[in-house]
Protein backbone atom coordinates (compact mmCIF):
# COMPACT_ATOMS: atom_id res chain seq x y z
CA UNK A 1 0.00 0.00 0.00
CA UNK A 2 2.74 2.57 1.29
CA UNK A 3 4.50 1.81 -2.32
CA UNK A 4 1.56 2.57 -4.36
CA UNK A 5 1.30 5.95 -2.69
CA UNK A 6 4.31 6.84 -3.13
CA UNK A 7 4.11 5.68 -7.04
CA UNK A 8 1.12 7.80 -7.38
CA UNK A 9 2.94 10.46 -5.50
CA UNK A 10 5.66 10.48 -8.32
CA UNK A 11 3.63 10.07 -11.39
CA UNK A 12 0.39 12.22 -10.44
CA UNK A 13 0.43 14.56 -7.49
CA UNK A 14 3.27 16.31 -6.60
CA UNK A 15 5.34 14.34 -9.36
CA UNK A 16 5.08 14.18 -13.01
CA UNK A 17 1.64 15.24 -13.98
CA UNK A 18 1.39 18.30 -11.52
CA UNK A 19 4.78 19.76 -12.10
CA UNK A 20 4.64 19.14 -15.93
CA UNK A 21 0.98 21.21 -16.17
CA UNK A 22 2.36 23.73 -14.00
CA UNK A 23 5.64 24.17 -15.39
CA UNK A 24 4.29 24.25 -19.09
CA UNK A 25 1.93 27.56 -17.34
CA UNK A 26 5.46 28.40 -16.04
CA UNK A 27 6.84 28.42 -19.53
CA UNK A 28 3.90 30.67 -20.79
CA UNK A 29 4.35 32.96 -17.90
CA UNK A 30 7.56 33.54 -19.15
CA UNK A 31 6.92 33.82 -23.09
CA UNK A 32 4.23 36.26 -21.90
CA UNK A 33 6.06 38.41 -19.47
CA UNK A 34 8.50 38.61 -22.37
CA UNK A 35 6.44 39.91 -24.99
CA UNK A 36 5.20 42.12 -23.20
CA UNK A 37 8.64 43.61 -21.76
CA UNK A 38 9.27 44.10 -25.69
CA UNK A 39 6.02 45.61 -26.20
CA UNK A 40 4.40 42.33 -28.14
CA UNK A 41 1.44 41.02 -27.09
CA UNK A 42 2.60 37.24 -26.68
CA UNK A 43 1.17 33.98 -26.64
CA UNK A 44 -2.32 32.65 -25.75
CA UNK A 45 -2.15 30.78 -22.06
CA UNK A 46 -2.60 26.89 -23.95
CA UNK A 47 0.63 27.79 -26.37
CA UNK A 48 3.17 25.54 -24.42
CA UNK A 49 0.17 22.41 -24.17
CA UNK A 50 0.23 23.44 -28.12
CA UNK A 51 4.12 23.31 -29.05
CA UNK A 52 4.25 19.51 -26.21
CA UNK A 53 1.19 17.80 -28.24
CA UNK A 54 2.28 18.73 -31.92
CA UNK A 55 5.40 17.46 -30.96
CA UNK A 56 4.44 14.05 -29.67
CA UNK A 57 2.88 13.91 -33.24
CA UNK A 58 6.19 15.01 -35.20
CA UNK A 59 8.22 12.31 -37.03
CA UNK A 60 11.39 10.87 -34.29
CA UNK A 61 14.53 11.21 -36.71
CA UNK A 62 18.06 9.60 -35.44
CA UNK A 63 20.68 10.64 -37.30
CA UNK A 64 22.90 8.07 -38.49
CA UNK A 65 25.68 8.59 -36.80
CA UNK A 66 24.01 8.64 -33.57
CA UNK A 67 24.23 6.38 -30.99
CA UNK A 68 20.82 5.96 -30.37
CA UNK A 69 20.76 4.49 -26.95
CA UNK A 70 22.24 7.84 -25.34
CA UNK A 71 20.66 10.25 -27.25
CA UNK A 72 16.72 8.30 -26.86
CA UNK A 73 17.43 7.44 -23.41
CA UNK A 74 18.65 10.69 -21.75
CA UNK A 75 15.99 12.85 -22.47
CA UNK A 76 14.00 10.20 -20.27
CA UNK A 77 16.47 10.00 -17.68
CA UNK A 78 16.60 13.60 -17.17
CA UNK A 79 12.81 13.94 -17.09
CA UNK A 80 12.80 11.34 -14.05
CA UNK A 81 15.44 13.07 -12.29
CA UNK A 82 13.50 16.57 -12.42
CA UNK A 83 10.65 15.02 -12.08
CA UNK A 84 12.18 13.08 -8.63
CA UNK A 85 13.19 16.75 -7.57
CA UNK A 86 9.72 18.05 -8.17
CA UNK A 87 8.47 15.05 -6.14
CA UNK A 88 10.58 16.14 -3.11
CA UNK A 89 10.36 19.70 -2.86
CA UNK A 90 6.62 19.70 -2.78
CA UNK A 91 6.08 16.39 -0.80
CA UNK A 92 8.29 18.99 2.17
CA UNK A 93 6.39 21.37 1.47
CA UNK A 94 3.21 20.26 1.83
CA UNK A 95 4.12 18.32 4.60
CA UNK A 96 7.46 19.29 6.52
CA UNK A 97 7.38 15.92 8.63
CA UNK A 98 7.81 13.87 5.29
CA UNK A 99 11.32 15.18 5.34
CA UNK A 100 14.29 13.12 5.87
CA UNK A 101 17.94 13.47 6.80
CA UNK A 102 19.95 14.77 3.81
CA UNK A 103 17.12 15.03 1.41
CA UNK A 104 18.43 18.48 0.37
CA UNK A 105 21.67 16.95 -0.82
CA UNK A 106 19.61 14.21 -2.58
CA UNK A 107 17.79 17.42 -4.34
CA UNK A 108 20.78 19.43 -4.54
CA UNK A 109 22.27 16.38 -6.80
CA UNK A 110 19.43 15.29 -8.28
CA UNK A 111 18.91 18.61 -9.80
CA UNK A 112 22.06 18.29 -12.00
CA UNK A 113 21.10 15.17 -13.58
CA UNK A 114 19.21 16.86 -15.85
CA UNK A 115 22.14 18.88 -17.62
CA UNK A 116 24.26 15.95 -17.31
CA UNK A 117 21.88 13.88 -19.45
CA UNK A 118 21.75 16.98 -22.01
CA UNK A 119 25.39 16.89 -22.46
CA UNK A 120 25.74 13.04 -22.87
CA UNK A 121 22.24 13.31 -25.50
CA UNK A 122 23.93 16.31 -27.26
CA UNK A 123 27.56 14.41 -27.34
CA UNK A 124 25.27 11.29 -28.54
CA UNK A 125 23.84 12.71 -31.22
CA UNK A 126 26.80 12.82 -33.70
CA UNK A 127 26.07 16.76 -34.48
CA UNK A 128 29.52 18.93 -33.92
CA UNK A 129 27.53 21.64 -33.09
CA UNK A 130 25.62 18.87 -30.85
CA UNK A 131 29.07 18.47 -28.88
CA UNK A 132 29.77 21.79 -28.87
CA UNK A 133 26.83 22.77 -27.10
CA UNK A 134 27.82 20.07 -24.65
CA UNK A 135 31.48 20.98 -23.55
CA UNK A 136 29.89 24.82 -22.92
CA UNK A 137 27.37 23.01 -20.85
CA UNK A 138 29.73 21.04 -18.92
CA UNK A 139 31.74 24.08 -18.55
CA UNK A 140 28.65 26.18 -17.32
CA UNK A 141 27.71 23.43 -14.87
CA UNK A 142 31.71 23.56 -12.85
CA UNK A 143 31.12 27.09 -12.79
CA UNK A 144 27.39 27.67 -11.30
CA UNK A 145 27.35 24.81 -9.01
CA UNK A 146 30.52 26.17 -6.93
CA UNK A 147 28.50 29.51 -5.97
CA UNK A 148 25.42 27.74 -5.51
CA UNK A 149 26.71 24.95 -3.26
CA UNK A 150 28.36 27.33 -0.75
CA UNK A 151 25.19 29.74 -1.28
CA UNK A 152 22.86 26.97 -0.13
CA UNK A 153 25.28 26.10 2.67
CA UNK A 154 24.85 29.40 4.31
CA UNK A 155 21.22 28.76 5.07
CA UNK A 156 22.84 25.18 6.56
CA UNK A 157 25.36 26.83 8.43
CA UNK A 158 22.47 28.80 10.07
CA UNK A 159 19.73 25.83 10.36
CA UNK A 160 22.32 23.14 11.30
CA UNK A 161 20.83 20.88 10.02
CA UNK A 162 20.50 18.93 6.84
CA UNK A 163 16.80 18.27 5.98
CA UNK A 164 14.33 20.62 4.44
CA UNK A 165 12.06 19.93 7.41
CA UNK A 166 14.58 21.59 9.58
CA UNK A 167 14.94 24.55 7.47
CA UNK A 168 11.16 24.98 7.27
CA UNK A 169 10.88 24.87 10.96
CA UNK A 170 13.98 26.94 11.81
CA UNK A 171 12.55 29.87 9.30
CA UNK A 172 8.67 29.56 10.87
CA UNK A 173 10.34 30.32 13.63
CA UNK A 174 13.18 32.36 13.27
CA UNK A 175 12.30 34.53 10.62
CA UNK A 176 13.04 34.10 6.87
CA UNK A 177 16.87 33.58 5.67
CA UNK A 178 16.28 36.45 3.26
CA UNK A 179 15.73 38.97 6.79
CA UNK A 180 19.24 38.10 7.38
CA UNK A 181 22.34 39.87 5.86
CA UNK A 182 24.12 36.25 4.54
CA UNK A 183 20.96 35.07 3.82
CA UNK A 184 20.17 38.15 0.97
CA UNK A 185 23.88 37.59 -0.47
CA UNK A 186 23.42 34.14 -0.47
CA UNK A 187 19.91 34.56 -2.76
CA UNK A 188 21.66 36.94 -4.82
CA UNK A 189 24.11 34.35 -6.01
CA UNK A 190 21.31 31.52 -5.90
CA UNK A 191 19.52 33.56 -8.44
CA UNK A 192 22.05 34.07 -11.05
CA UNK A 193 22.90 30.80 -10.76
CA UNK A 194 19.65 29.61 -11.39
CA UNK A 195 19.68 31.83 -14.28
CA UNK A 196 22.73 29.76 -15.40
CA UNK A 197 20.73 25.71 -14.77
CA UNK A 198 17.94 27.32 -16.88
CA UNK A 199 19.37 28.05 -19.42
CA UNK A 200 18.52 31.51 -19.76
CA UNK A 201 20.26 34.82 -20.98
CA UNK A 202 22.89 35.87 -20.12
CA UNK A 203 23.48 32.00 -20.06
CA UNK A 204 21.96 30.69 -22.49
CA UNK A 205 25.82 29.35 -23.81
CA UNK A 206 24.88 25.81 -24.29
CA UNK A 207 21.64 26.50 -26.39
CA UNK A 208 22.53 29.46 -28.09
CA UNK A 209 20.18 29.40 -31.20
CA UNK A 210 21.22 31.90 -33.17
CA UNK A 211 24.92 31.02 -32.99
CA UNK A 212 25.21 26.99 -32.99
CA UNK A 213 21.93 26.00 -33.79
CA UNK A 214 19.98 24.97 -30.82
CA UNK A 215 23.34 23.36 -28.92
CA UNK A 216 22.84 20.47 -27.22
CA UNK A 217 19.21 20.19 -28.46
CA UNK A 218 20.34 20.62 -32.15
CA UNK A 219 19.65 17.33 -33.94
CA UNK A 220 16.10 16.36 -31.57
CA UNK A 221 12.90 16.22 -32.93
CA UNK A 222 9.18 14.83 -32.14
CA UNK A 223 8.99 13.06 -29.21
CA UNK A 224 12.38 13.43 -27.73
CA UNK A 225 12.19 17.47 -28.19
CA UNK A 226 9.09 17.10 -26.35
CA UNK A 227 10.51 15.23 -23.41
CA UNK A 228 13.27 17.79 -23.67
CA UNK A 229 11.40 20.82 -23.51
CA UNK A 230 9.24 19.23 -20.67
CA UNK A 231 12.80 18.53 -18.74
CA UNK A 232 12.94 22.65 -18.66
CA UNK A 233 9.71 22.90 -17.96
CA UNK A 234 9.77 20.90 -15.01
CA UNK A 235 12.98 22.46 -13.75
CA UNK A 236 11.57 25.63 -14.48
CA UNK A 237 9.08 24.83 -11.78
CA UNK A 238 11.88 22.78 -9.19
CA UNK A 239 14.39 25.68 -9.09
CA UNK A 240 12.25 28.34 -8.29
CA UNK A 241 10.57 26.38 -5.75
CA UNK A 242 13.86 25.27 -4.46
CA UNK A 243 15.42 28.93 -3.71
CA UNK A 244 12.12 29.84 -2.26
CA UNK A 245 12.22 26.93 0.28
CA UNK A 246 16.19 27.78 1.62
CA UNK A 247 15.78 31.37 1.65
CA UNK A 248 12.14 32.57 1.91
CA UNK A 249 10.25 30.24 4.07
CA UNK A 250 8.65 27.52 1.70
CA UNK A 251 5.39 27.72 0.17
CA UNK A 252 1.71 26.33 1.98
CA UNK A 253 -1.47 25.86 0.75
CA UNK A 254 -3.61 26.27 4.28
CA UNK A 255 -5.92 29.68 4.22
CA UNK A 256 -4.64 32.74 2.64
CA UNK A 257 -1.07 31.16 2.89
CA UNK A 258 -1.54 29.99 -0.89
CA UNK A 259 -1.35 33.94 -2.19
CA UNK A 260 1.73 34.71 -0.48
CA UNK A 261 2.93 31.09 -2.20
CA UNK A 262 1.91 32.10 -5.22
CA UNK A 263 2.83 35.24 -5.09
CA UNK A 264 6.43 34.53 -4.08
CA UNK A 265 6.72 32.04 -6.98
CA UNK A 266 5.24 34.32 -9.17
CA UNK A 267 8.10 36.94 -8.12
CA UNK A 268 10.82 34.39 -8.73
CA UNK A 269 9.94 33.86 -12.04
CA UNK A 270 9.15 37.21 -12.85
CA UNK A 271 12.67 38.64 -11.76
CA UNK A 272 14.46 35.71 -13.52
CA UNK A 273 12.61 36.98 -16.98
CA UNK A 274 13.31 40.31 -16.35
CA UNK A 275 17.26 39.12 -15.95
CA UNK A 276 16.49 37.27 -19.08
CA UNK A 277 15.17 40.07 -21.08
CA UNK A 278 17.74 42.98 -20.27
CA UNK A 279 21.16 41.19 -21.05
CA UNK A 280 22.86 39.74 -23.87
CA UNK A 281 24.56 36.33 -23.90
CA UNK A 282 28.12 36.44 -22.46
CA UNK A 283 31.02 33.80 -23.71
CA UNK A 284 31.77 30.72 -22.02
CA UNK A 285 34.92 32.48 -20.56
CA UNK A 286 33.15 35.01 -19.66
CA UNK A 287 30.44 33.38 -17.99
CA UNK A 288 32.76 31.06 -15.52
CA UNK A 289 35.09 34.36 -14.38
CA UNK A 290 31.68 35.49 -13.55
CA UNK A 291 30.41 32.66 -11.29
CA UNK A 292 33.89 31.81 -9.99
CA UNK A 293 35.33 35.47 -9.02
CA UNK A 294 32.31 38.06 -7.98
CA UNK A 295 29.84 35.33 -7.23
CA UNK A 296 31.93 33.00 -5.62
CA UNK A 297 33.13 35.85 -3.34
CA UNK A 298 30.17 37.02 -2.60
CA UNK A 299 28.62 33.66 -1.78
CA UNK A 300 32.07 32.98 0.21
CA UNK A 301 31.34 36.64 2.49
CA UNK A 302 27.76 35.48 2.96
CA UNK A 303 29.73 31.93 4.38
CA UNK A 304 31.35 34.02 6.90
CA UNK A 305 28.70 36.67 7.54
CA UNK A 306 26.26 33.11 8.45
CA UNK A 307 29.32 31.47 10.95
CA UNK A 308 29.91 34.79 12.75
CA UNK A 309 25.92 35.02 13.37
CA UNK A 310 24.61 37.59 10.96
CA UNK B 1 -8.31 15.95 -37.31
CA UNK B 2 -6.57 14.42 -35.39
CA UNK B 3 -5.10 16.15 -31.98
CA UNK B 4 -1.85 16.48 -33.07
CA UNK B 5 -3.06 18.20 -36.35
CA UNK B 6 -4.48 20.89 -34.32
CA UNK B 7 -2.19 21.30 -32.46
CA UNK B 8 0.29 21.72 -35.24
CA UNK B 9 -1.83 24.58 -36.65
CA UNK B 10 -1.79 26.37 -33.14
CA UNK B 11 2.19 26.15 -33.35
CA UNK B 12 3.52 26.02 -36.59
CA UNK B 13 7.96 26.44 -35.88
CA UNK B 14 8.82 28.28 -38.44
CA UNK B 15 12.94 27.02 -40.33
CA UNK B 16 14.19 30.03 -42.50
CA UNK B 17 16.40 28.75 -45.62
CA UNK B 18 18.11 31.42 -47.48
CA UNK B 19 19.29 30.11 -50.60
CA UNK B 20 20.91 32.73 -52.87
CA UNK B 21 18.62 35.79 -51.63
CA UNK B 22 19.99 39.71 -51.67
CA UNK B 23 18.86 39.35 -47.68
CA UNK B 24 16.11 41.84 -48.35
CA UNK B 25 13.07 38.74 -47.90
CA UNK B 26 15.11 37.98 -44.45
CA UNK B 27 14.87 41.56 -43.09
CA UNK B 28 11.16 41.36 -43.97
CA UNK B 29 10.58 37.96 -42.00
CA UNK B 30 11.89 39.43 -38.76
CA UNK B 31 9.36 41.86 -39.17
CA UNK B 32 7.06 40.11 -38.79
CA UNK B 33 8.38 39.26 -35.02
CA UNK B 34 8.69 42.46 -34.24
CA UNK B 35 6.38 44.29 -31.96
CA UNK B 36 3.45 45.83 -34.78
CA UNK B 37 3.03 42.42 -36.48
CA UNK B 38 3.96 39.86 -33.34
CA UNK B 39 3.51 36.54 -35.24
CA UNK B 40 4.14 34.42 -31.85
CA UNK B 41 0.39 35.49 -30.78
CA UNK B 42 -0.46 32.78 -32.77
CA UNK B 43 2.70 30.19 -31.76
CA UNK B 44 4.27 30.98 -35.03
CA UNK B 45 8.54 30.64 -33.36
CA UNK B 46 11.44 31.09 -35.73
CA UNK B 47 13.41 27.98 -34.89
CA UNK B 48 17.43 27.35 -34.91
CA UNK B 49 17.63 23.69 -36.25
CA UNK B 50 15.60 22.18 -39.47
CA UNK B 51 14.94 19.53 -37.01
CA UNK B 52 12.29 21.37 -34.93
CA UNK B 53 11.09 23.07 -38.03
CA UNK B 54 7.34 22.47 -39.31
CA UNK B 55 7.49 25.07 -42.02
CA UNK B 56 10.62 25.65 -44.19
CA UNK B 57 10.51 29.03 -45.78
CA UNK B 58 13.00 29.64 -48.16
CA UNK B 59 14.07 32.37 -49.82
CA UNK B 60 16.13 33.21 -52.86
CA UNK B 61 16.73 31.89 -56.31
CA UNK B 62 18.61 28.13 -56.08
CA UNK B 63 22.44 28.37 -56.82
CA UNK B 64 24.33 25.77 -57.77
CA UNK B 65 26.33 25.47 -54.44
CA UNK B 66 23.44 25.65 -52.49
CA UNK B 67 21.66 22.85 -54.34
CA UNK B 68 22.52 19.95 -52.79
CA UNK B 69 22.44 21.18 -49.18
CA UNK B 70 18.82 22.13 -50.30
CA UNK B 71 17.69 19.07 -50.88
CA UNK B 72 19.39 17.54 -47.67
CA UNK B 73 17.57 19.52 -45.66
CA UNK B 74 14.68 19.26 -46.71
CA UNK B 75 15.08 15.74 -46.27
CA UNK B 76 16.50 16.68 -42.70
CA UNK B 77 13.19 18.11 -41.92
CA UNK B 78 10.42 15.88 -39.59
CA UNK B 79 7.10 14.68 -41.75
CA UNK B 80 4.94 16.57 -41.60
CA UNK B 81 6.66 19.51 -43.10
CA UNK B 82 5.59 22.34 -45.42
CA UNK B 83 7.39 24.03 -47.61
CA UNK B 84 6.81 27.82 -48.58
CA UNK B 85 8.58 29.90 -51.57
CA UNK B 86 9.37 33.37 -50.79
CA UNK B 87 9.92 36.53 -52.91
CA UNK B 88 9.61 36.94 -56.39
CA UNK B 89 13.03 34.90 -56.46
CA UNK B 90 12.22 32.22 -54.89
CA UNK B 91 8.92 31.80 -57.08
CA UNK B 92 10.40 32.24 -60.12
CA UNK B 93 13.95 33.54 -59.76
CA UNK B 94 13.13 37.32 -60.31
CA UNK B 95 15.75 39.57 -61.23
CA UNK B 96 18.49 36.53 -60.90
CA UNK B 97 16.80 34.57 -63.61
CA UNK B 98 19.82 34.68 -65.95
CA UNK B 99 22.36 34.69 -63.14
CA UNK B 100 25.42 32.64 -64.76
CA UNK B 101 25.01 30.39 -60.90
CA UNK B 102 21.05 30.16 -60.53
CA UNK B 103 20.01 26.55 -61.60
CA UNK B 104 16.24 27.39 -61.05
CA UNK B 105 13.62 28.35 -59.05
CA UNK B 106 13.39 25.94 -56.09
CA UNK B 107 9.61 23.86 -57.11
CA UNK B 108 12.06 22.24 -59.80
CA UNK B 109 14.10 19.99 -56.81
CA UNK B 110 11.69 19.98 -54.24
CA UNK B 111 8.01 20.06 -53.85
CA UNK B 112 6.25 23.37 -52.42
CA UNK B 113 2.97 23.89 -51.06
CA UNK B 114 2.33 27.79 -50.95
CA UNK B 115 4.17 30.65 -52.78
CA UNK B 116 4.66 34.05 -51.37
CA UNK B 117 5.28 36.88 -54.54
CA UNK B 118 6.79 40.14 -53.68
CA UNK B 119 10.03 41.76 -53.85
CA UNK B 120 10.02 41.29 -50.67
CA UNK B 121 6.53 40.56 -49.68
CA UNK B 122 4.91 42.77 -46.98
CA UNK B 123 4.65 41.19 -43.88
CA UNK B 124 0.44 40.96 -44.15
CA UNK B 125 1.42 39.18 -47.70
CA UNK B 126 3.61 36.92 -45.18
CA UNK B 127 1.01 36.24 -42.39
CA UNK B 128 -1.69 35.73 -44.91
CA UNK B 129 0.49 32.84 -46.97
CA UNK B 130 1.29 31.18 -43.47
CA UNK B 131 -2.77 30.71 -42.76
CA UNK B 132 -3.40 29.71 -45.97
CA UNK B 133 -0.47 26.80 -45.75
CA UNK B 134 -1.75 26.04 -42.24
CA UNK B 135 -5.44 25.48 -43.98
CA UNK B 136 -3.95 23.31 -46.20
CA UNK B 137 -3.24 20.71 -43.52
Amino acid sequence: MQAVMYIVRYLVFPGFVFSAVVGLLTTWVDRKVSARVQLRVGPPWFQPFADTIKLFGKEVIVPSNARWTGFLLMPIIGLAAATLASTILWSVNLAPERTFIGDTLVTLYVMTIPALAMIIGGSASGNPLGALGSAREMKLLFAYELPLTIAFLTTIVKVGSFSFGKILMYQQYNGVMLGSVSGVLAFIVAIFCAQAKLGFLPFDIPEAETEIAGGTHIEYSGAPLAIVRLNTAIMYLVVPLFIITVFWGGVNFTGWRILTSVLKYVAIVVIMVLIKNTNPRVKIAQAVRFFWGPMFAISAIAMILAIIGY
Amino acid sequence: MSLALKALKKSPWIFHVNTGACNNCDIEILDCLTPRFDVERFGVVLVGSVRHADVLLISGPVTQNILPRLKRLYEAAPRPIKVVAFGACGCRCGIFRDGYNVVGPMDKFIPVDAYIPGCPPKPETIISGIVKVLNQL
